[in-house]
């Protein structure tokens, strides 16, 4: 046996059952719906959780001056306004499926980090674009 | 012992094999760059093209370091065990490659280079995996306990392909499933896409298949080497 690779080994070993059991087991939930935080408030406050939906059409607000974003984020059942510091992402939009990780202040979610969650369709853009009613569609396909 | 070492750096045959997926990944390069942007994240989607081709091959090499693990111990032939470790590194390789690109798709799209969500978090445990059987590899001297304890952790690796690729659909994932969706029989892209796609993945297979061929030669030159010092 040499010492320095069985060192390496016992390291990895470690490293895999505490991805296996700690990280794996956070992130299987990987996010929480809308209207499962309603369902119990009290098992979210004042933790750091991932809150997942699409961004509620016609909600966004943001002011380049302070970097201030607000929106909704829906499931369609439940909706929950977001608050968010920092310049959205170029996928941000309406519609568009987002994890926010960050934690409830009330009923408002103060995001600290904004992710976008891609969809698995890949398509060239029309001659002429899509209409907002064709991108509606795909995106709704894409879930 | 190989008394007739060849001299050349590489047979004829591994030589045509590296040459014709040269063609082909060339072939798939101009498909790439002539395909239309994605409707959604424009160019980004080229590094798509092999990020798909890449994944793939690393799934494919360590099951194919399975199958030689298995063959090694039926059979307890060297030549099994070396191929099984050659086939693991050149995995390791391809893994580290999905992983570098996924990361440069990845924060442009999603916003971050790394979330710790399933399909992430598995790939993160399957490259540990693999670093790990290397490591297993360097740490014991005797040739054939090693070979068998190898075998072993190869065979036990296959187990995260399925979990890695079955990730997004058994948990919620901001990674995308699957294009070519397998299990429900769709593919969501348009055909340019597609193209582009297949035609990469079949170069990075056939770079696989010549790598795979010359590191069990190399390999088995070294192994000719020690017996003969020794």
């Amino acid at each position: 046996m040499k010492t320095k690779y069985l060192v390496g080994f016992l390291i990895i070993v470690g490293a895999i059952a505490y991805l296996a059991w700690g990280g794996l087991g956070n992130s299987l939930v990987y996010y929480v719906l809308p209207s499962e935080y309603a369902e119990n408030p009290a098992k979210y406050a004042n933790k750091r959780i991932r809150l997942g939906g699409l961004v509620k059409e016609g909600t966004i607000q943001y002011d380049p001056k302070t970097l201030e974003l607000k929106f909704v984020v829906t499931d369609g059942v439940v909706d929950i306004p977001v608050e968010h510091e920092g310049t959205p992402p170029e996928l941000f939009k309406d519609n568009q499926g987002v994890v926010v990780e960050g934690r409830f202040d009330g009923d408002v979610f103060k995001g600290e980090n904004l992710l976008i969650k891609h969809a698995e369709t890949y398509q060239a853009p029309p001659e002429g674009g899509y209409t907002p009613e064709e991108v509606r569609k795909l995106i709704e396909e894409a879930k | 012992m190989n008394h007739a070492a060849k001299k050349q750096a590489l047979d004829s045959v591994s030589l045509r094999l590296l040459l014709v997926a040269f063609a082909v990944f060339a072939v798939g390069q101009y498909l790439a760059f002539t395909a239309p942007p994605d409707v959604q994240q424009g160019y980004l989607i080229r590094i798509l093209y092999v990020h798909v081709g890449a994944a793939w091959v690393a799934y494919l090499a360590f099951f194919v370091a399975m199958i030689y693990a298995v063959l090694y111990l039926w059979k307890q032939n060297p030549a099994y065990d070396r191929l099984s470790a050659a086939s693991a590194e050149i995995g390791l390789l391809f893994m580290g490659l999905t992983l570098i690109g996924g990361m440069m798709w990845a924060r442009p799209t999603w916003g971050v280079y790394w979330t710790w969500e399933p399909k992430l978090t598995t790939s993160a445990i399957l490259t540990a995996f693999y670093v790990g059987y290397f490591l297993l590899r360097h740490a014991i001297e005797d040739p054939e306990f090693r070979a068998k304890a190898a075998a072993a952790a190869a065979i036990l690796g296959v187990v995260n392909i399925p979990i890695n690729y079955m990730s997004v659909y058994w948990w919620r994932s901001i990674h995308q499933t699957a294009t070519f969706d397998i299990i429900n029989r769709k593919v969501h892209m348009d055909f340019p896409m597609v193209q582009a796609m297949m035609v990469n993945l079949l170069a990075i297979t056939l770079f696989y298949v010549a790598f795979l061929r010359i590191k069990g030669i190399i390999a088995a030159r070294a192994a000719a080497r020690e017996d003969w010092d020794e």
